[in-house]
């Protein structure tokens, strides 16, 4: 069945349809991501958001579900070139578009990926329809309306858990709040002996600073980190805690923003297994997985209060943050992986011995 | 960390003679380093001793030494140069070893010569069995349980032990040589003594087999601060048991999740960490198709083949990378030349599928046994880059110039199911037919899988492509369907094969209708980021339904010229670096000329398919249709083909019915040169004799032309490259013989029946501009008329032929090219017996001599005709007309042959070129050249001075001479009845007899086998009934590391060569030959 993309810009791509017929209107984004498809589909950071893979083959080995981030996928659509005819790996569960039919993700095959690709990184991050009907004469300009008129919002709300659960373990106590996060995070933990405690995005700070952590992980999550003032505001308090905080990418951005930080969307993102960051401490370079459409201004923290400790090589962009005179550190890509490169796992590590020096 | 200044002059070493397991990735490694090195200043001496390369070119390397590659010439380049720093990891395994002996003997100590790109220790952890394995289990990295046996006893006890089949894998060998999978104790006792004798060290690894698991290699490059970036993955199609360069190999992976894939990658990191590499390095995994297990095979800590693959693959340029972290960069420091905006600290990202197909030698050696084992025997191999696998397969079959295009090039529709089962449980290099064959058949993929082990994935896609086959057969040929057998890449050809369609009979037609239907090829770039940055490299590959980006530069006031450089295809034996040598340098040429240049090439392993040696790039088949996709888009103003031999040649036609203009001589003239009447009539009028022959198409017209002509008798098909199918005729039965063969290989062309003449063979090569002509120099070949000339020891100057020859030789020289208006380049063979001089071959092109003569005469011929295709005449250049004056220099071209690789190949020589290689030894009398030349091609004697002769009866007298020559060096020889009876009477005195192979031992073979023999002289009677003992000897020399000579004129150039030994050694820079012609 054939099926059309609808950028804000008028292009029409059109291509075959798979997973569900939904018609669904979000955010257009790209990932160069070779492997971890599985992944990116149930990153809750996509919330609102399409993704077009650039790698021009997907769904070859299939799906397994131990490789979900989340227990379902948050990406809107899949936008790829070809959908493969055959999973083949001795994991896999599932075909990919099975997947998608079981979870009602639409998507599009068929599709020039770099020729869209380039239209993404040329006009910018767009707004698109994935539909099986092309709206002829007016209501194509309707359409068009309703797409540019789209706004991702209210995503973490969307995405973060409901209630409050537990990771046991013998280690330290880390309290992890849920933007999105992504299931490795707390499986990074747990994997090295910590106690986790998942808390729903929208927890009062008390409620965390009374559970008595050895430390707070911030998660990962979607959309335009300025939307959350409220979670803002709980960060601010969890900061004058002196617990000891690690965040990532989301969290991130609103521990900056917590500090008076600004924050802007970046032209087209970051998002593959390919970055390189810099560790601004040992002067190593990283190879970095990101998944990121906003970006912290570091020029916008008073240097007396957050540092740049990580950036980005390819683009200057800050890639982390040291709070000075606090167990703080925050970073912008993701060292949990799941997909792309198991590089920055030793940020864990440091986390655990910065609550383990503070205890 | 900033460049490191105390690196002023660095000594790059090269990997020698190609041979089969060390091509010309290293040519294109080490050309990429030392113009990296050069760009940041740094004074670059080169050491190899191959002549075919662009590396040993005074353009690459401010100091060149085409000498060979041992410890002593080694230290006396030290010695000349003294340079300060040493690259070793350029040169392949040849060249990491020729360091490491330097290294361990403390010579390189002695004269402050650091190490640089890599230690001593690294080498040794990564390269000696045990050190490797010690590391690995140091940091937990799995490797398949093994051994390191230095006696066959104990290699007995430990197979035993970890249960047959095992692995062997010889320490310190080249492509695996030596080693192989066994079954049975007897199996491993012959290979595993084999593989202790041919391993440096003595040593041989005996392993757990893993055959049948997925091959994956990853290539990581480290920093001096530790800084470590994957480049790459592959995945070898063929499973484990299959070495990797004969492998069909996909990058990136297609059937690893992410997690296998971090899996890997994370370990790759971690070993390469370990190891304390800095440049690259290439780790091969064997990883369980059930299971996240997996071993460590091999880490290559080098460049290597795999390394210039990844490069090609991805566009990341690893050689030039590794030698900026040589000099003390690290990885941010380093610009994306690519991208021209982002870092060499990234990982590609690829929005294509590579595949990566061998090309195999088999076409040459048709006796060998095509069987693929751990043992490489590819001589080359092709790349092609397509947004799906399916047409990324059919593009590399189309670009292996073998005449297949499609997986139906092989028949194999007589084969039952059982038939082609037991066919799939032998891997040759035609099981991709084969399997494709089975889904015809019906066989199942999990049956398919599990005799061959092949993921189910590929195995699809193959079926894929077999049933679009289908659909072509029986479909009617609408919009949608052609599209997609377009996107498939299929050829026009192989649709209107396929199609029922009468209205469709011939390419054309398809082509008609595809543009009825608007479909055309679009043209994507490789810009290492999935087009996440804007790039500028103009490096692309063709795909259909997909949106061009290629830009045409269109400002018609300051629009450059554009010529098109038709690039030479795989290396193959007849086809090698030669003729990239040429390409690279017609396209530097054609850029001084002002002309915007494009190359098309399939090759992932030469200098001519760097992003930056042309304006632009297209890795593409090369054949007439993907050469017109490229022309339509590009319209070029001419093209060149004169120098990608006869790949390039073979599309003039086309490219004239394309409407472009061919540059250089007409192709009307190529054509007469090639048609034996019209050059027939081109000689008679120049009055140049040529040996008397005859056209013909069938047996029986070649027997009654043998007949008119007298045997001996020449029979070869037209239009082929490096003598395939030629063969000398002795009697009816050869010819009948010998027409069944070239009727297998080229049908559609005469074949051609010549008088054989014995004499001297004579070859130049010269520039034309029609009226006036430069010739180098003559160069003259050691083995008499009968030996391909690319197999024969080539002296320059012409060392034995009278001064009225040589003139007789210019004469023809100039009337032959001027009568074929040649513009540009000629090569002539000439056979001279006493004063006459016949000609015997014309080939209006560049040859494979052209860079050794360019070299060792410092006269830039290829430059030179382009500069006259562009116009210009030699009268203008400063180029006086004839032969140039003759250089103080002796220079010998060695040919190198890979015998011992490919198992069942005759390596006797003969009209069909067989060696895969060259190296040359350059002094300034002839014995010392000669003496060099021996010993860069692996030949150092004496060792034990025991030899063995048996020459065919027509050789006995002149074995005399020869045989009393060698004993006077102190040699024993062995000899079989006739052959010793011929010795002693003619008064050869240290005769030994001995018994014939079918006779009681001690035999001829035994004594081979007991490894005191320096070399055989066995020479074949001629004709197609050769005596099979004469194959089993050469075959067991062969492969026991014995030399064997198959020519008289070899046998008595090797005595001249030990009669006139010398310690001293005198090296020769090649960059400051001056040239006697004032150009």
């Amino acid at each position: 069945m054939k099926a059309y993309l609808i950028l804000e810009d008028k292009t029409i791509f059109s291509g075959m349809g798979i997973g569900s017929d939904k018609e669904i209107v979000s955010e257009l984004v790209f990932n160069t991501s070779m492997t971890g498809y599985t992944e990116i589909l149930t990153d809750p950071s996509y919330a609102g958001q399409a993704v077009v893979m650039t790698y021009p083959i997907i769904g070859s080995y299939g799906v397994s579900y131990e490789d979900m981030e989340s227990v379902r996928p948050c990406a809107q659509a899949l936008i790829v070139r070809e959908l493969s005819d055959i999973s083949s790996n001795f994991r896999s569960r599932t075909g990919l578009e099975e997947f998608m039919f079981k979870y009602d993700i639409p998507g599009i095959s068929g599709i020039d990926t770099r020729h869209l690709t380039k239209k993404l990184r040329d006009y910018g991050t767009m707004n698109a329809m994935v539909t099986r009907k092309l709206p002829q004469g007016s209501d194509f300009d309707k359409v068009i309306e309703r797409i540019r008129a789209y706004r991702v919002k209210g995503v973490v709300e969307a995405v973060t858990c409901k209630k409050s659960y537990t990771l046991p373990g013998n280690g330290m106590k880390v309290a992890l709040l849920d933007c999105g996060a992504k299931d490795n995070i707390a499986k990074s933990l747990h994997k090295r002996g910590c106690h986790v405690t998942v808390w729903p995005a929208f927890t009062e700070a008390q409620t965390i600073i009374d559970s008595k952590p050895d430390g707070i992980m911030l998660s990962n999550g979607p959309g335009d980190p300025k939307e959350n003032t409220q979670i803002i505001k709980q960060i601010k308090k969890l900061y004058d805690s002196d617990i000891p905080i690690f965040a990532i990418c989301l969290g991130h951005q609103l521990m900056a923003l917590a500090l008076g930080g600004d924050t802007y969307k970046l032209k087209y993102g970051h998002r593959g297994g390919n970055h390189p960051v810099k560790d601004h401490e040992t002067g190593r370079t990283y190879i970095t997985s990101q998944n990121h459409g906003y970006a912290v201004d570091e020029k916008s923290l008073d240097k007396s209060v957050a540092q740049a400790a990580f950036t980005n090589v390819n683009d200057g962009t800050n890639e982390g943050l040291r709070y000075i005179g606090k167990n703080i550190f925050t970073v912008q890509y993701h060292p949990e992986a799941c997909p792309g490169p198991h590089d920055s796992d030793y940020l864990f590590d440091k986390f655990i011995k910065m609550m383990e020096d503070n205890r | 960390m900033p460049r490191n200044h105390d690196i002023k002059k660095v000594l790059v070493i090269g990997s020698g003679p190609i041979i089969i397991g060390q091509a010309a990735e290293f040519d294109y490694a080490g050309t990429q380093a030392c113009r990296s090195l050069r760009e940041e200043g740094v004074e670059v001496v080169l050491l190899n001793s191959n002549p075919a390369t662009i590396m040993t070119d005074k353009d690459i390397a401010d100091r060149v030494y085409i000498e060979p590659l041992t410890p002593a010439v080694l230290e006396g380049v030290i010695i000349k140069e003294m340079p300060d720093s040493l690259l070793p990891t350029l040169g392949g395994q040849a060249g990491l070893n020729l360091a490491m002996e330097l290294e361990e003997s403390g010579v390189l100590k002695k004269y402050g010569v650091r190490l640089i790109g890599t230690t001593a220790l690294t080498i040794k952890k990564a390269e000696d069995r045990e050190t490797f394995k010690e590391t690995m289990e140091k940091i937990g990295e799995p490797i398949a349980a093994s051994m390191v046996v230095e006696d066959i006893e104990t290699g007995v006890n430990y197979a035993q032990e970890i249960g047959y089949p095992v692995v062997l894998r010889p320490a310190y060998t080249l492509g695996g040589s030596g080693g192989g999978i066994v079954n049975n104790r007897q199996e491993l006792e012959v290979t595993l003594e084999n593989g202790l004798r041919l391993s440096r060290v003595g040593q041989v690894l005996v392993e757990r087999c893993i055959s049948g698991w997925k091959e994956i290699e990853y290539e990581v490059m480290r920093d001096n601060i530790g800084n470590v970036i994957t480049v790459c993955n592959m995945e070898n199609i063929d499973p484990v048991g299959i070495h990797t360069g004969d492998s069909a190999v996909v990058a990136p992976s297609q059937t690893l999740g992410d997690k296998e894939y971090q899996m890997l990658r994370s370990s790759a990191l971690r070993i390469i960490t370990e190891l304390g590499i800095t440049g690259g390095c290439n780790v091969q995994y064997a990883l369980n198709p059930e299971s996240f297990e997996y071993c460590v095979i091999e880490v290559n800590p080098r460049v290597s083949r795999s390394s210039a693959l990844a490069s090609k693959a991805t566009g990341y340029p690893i050689a030039k990378v590794a030698a900026k972290i040589a000099l003390g960069y690290n990885l941010d420091e380093i610009k994306n030349s690519v991208t021209g905006s982002t870092y060499a600290s990234f990982e590609p990202m690829l929005d294509y599928v590579v595949v990566k197909l061998p090309r195999l030698p088999f076409d040459k050696f048709i006796a060998a046994k095509r069987v693929l084992g751990t043992q490489m025997k590819a001589t080359g191999e092709v790349m092609s880059i397509c947004t799906n696998f399916e047409g990324a397969l059919m593009k590399a079959i189309r670009s292996l110039e073998q005449n297949v295009d499609s997986l139906l090039s092989y028949d194999y529709s007589s084969y039952d199911m059982e038939e082609l089962k037991e066919m799939l449980k032998k891997t040759d290099d035609r099981r991709m037919w084969i399997v494709a064959q089975a889904l015809r058949k019906g066989i199942s993929y999990s049956e398919i899988h599990d005799i061959t082990m092949i993921d189910l994935w590929f195995i699809k896609k193959v079926d894929n492509i077999v049933k679009l086959e289908n659909r072509l057969k029986e479909e009617k040929l609408d919009r949608e369907l052609l599209l997609k057998a377009k996107c498939m890449e299929f050829t026009d050809k192989l649709i209107s094969q396929l199609t029922p369609d009468n209205k469709i009979k011939c390419e054309s037609d398809v082509k008609r209708l595809r543009i009825k239907y608007g479909i055309h090829a679009a043209y994507k770039m490789v810009d290492t980021c999935a087009g996440e940055f804007e790039s500028q490299t103009p490096y692309y590959y063709s795909c259909y339904g997909s949106e061009n980006e290629v830009i045409i530069s269109e400002n018609a006031k300051d629009k450059k010229k554009k010529v098109l450089v038709i690039g030479s295809g795989p290396i193959r034996i007849g086809q090698g670096v030669e003729f990239d040598f040429c390409s690279v340098h017609c396209t530097w040429s054609f850029a001084k000329e002002g002309y915007e240049t494009i190359i098309i090439n399939n090759n992932p392993e030469t200098v001519s398919t760097d992003f930056d040696i042309a304006d632009k790039l297209y890795f593409e088949p090369l054949t007439s249709e993907d050469v017109e996709s490229v022309v339509r888009l590009e319209k070029p103003d001419a093209a060149v083909v004169q120098f990608g031999g006869q790949t390039a040649i073979k599309l003039t036609k086309d490219l004239l019915e394309m409407g472009v203009n061919i540059l250089g001589t007409s192709p009307e003239d190529v054509d007469a040169a090639e048609d034996r009447e019209k050059f027939d009539e081109i000689l008679e009028s120049c009055h140049i004799p040529r040996p008397e022959g005859r056209t013909v198409f069938t047996a029986e017209e070649a027997k009654a032309a043998a007949h008119a002509l007298d045997y001996p008798v020449l029979v070869r098909p037209s239009y082929v490259l490096g003598g395939q199918g030629m063969q000398i005729a002795v009697n009816d039965n050869d010819i009948d013989e010998f027409i069944g063969i070239i009727n297998r290989i080229a049908q559609e062309h005469p074949i051609l029946v010549d008088k054989y003449i014995v004499g001297k063979e004579i070859e130049v090569d010269a520039v034309c501009d029609g009226t006036d002509i430069l010739i180098p120099g003559i160069m003259e070949h050691i083995e008499r008329s009968g030996v391909h000339s690319g197999d024969s020891i080539s002296v320059y100057p012409a060392v034995s032929i009278s001064d009225k020859v040589k003139s007789k030789i210019v004469d023809y020289t100039k009337k032959l090219a001027t009568a074929l208006n040649v513009l540009g380049m000629i090569n002539i063979q000439f056979i001279a017996d006493k004063e006459d001089v016949y000609v015997i071959e014309v080939n209006p092109r560049s040859s494979r001599t052209v860079p050794y003569i360019s070299k060792v005469t410092g006269i830039p011929v290829v430059e030179i005709a382009v500069k006259v295709i562009c116009g210009k005449k030699l009268k203008d250049l400063g180029i006086t007309d004839g032969l140039q004056e003759e250089s103080d220099l002796t220079a010998i071209k060695m040919p190198v042959f890979s015998f011992e690789k490919i198992r069942g190949a005759d390596i006797s020589l003969g009209p069909e070129m067989k060696s895969t290689g060259e190296c040359l030894g350059i002094a300034k009398n002839f014995n010392e050249a000669l003496y060099k030349a021996f010993e860069g091609a692996g030949i150092k004697l004496p060792k034990y001075k025991n030899m063995i002769m048996t020459v065919k009866d027509s050789d006995k007298e002149e074995a005399v001479g020869i045989a009393k020559r060698f004993e006077a060096l102190g040699y024993r020889i062995f000899a079989t009845r006739g052959t010793a009876d011929a010795l002693e009477s003619g008064g050869v005195k240290r005769v030994r007899r001995i018994n014939k192979i079918e006779q009681e031992s001690p035999n001829l073979l035994d004594l081979i086998l007991g490894h005191e023999i320096d070399f055989v002289i066995d020479t074949p009677a001629q004709g197609a009934k050769r005596s099979h003992d004469g194959f089993i000897i050469r075959r067991n020399a062969v492969e026991t590391g014995v030399s064997v000579l198959t020519s008289l004129d070899t046998a008595s150039a090797l005595a001249a060569s030990m009669e006139n030994r010398s310690d001293h050694i005198e090296l020769v820079d090649i960059a400051k030959i001056k040239t006697r012609c004032t150009f």
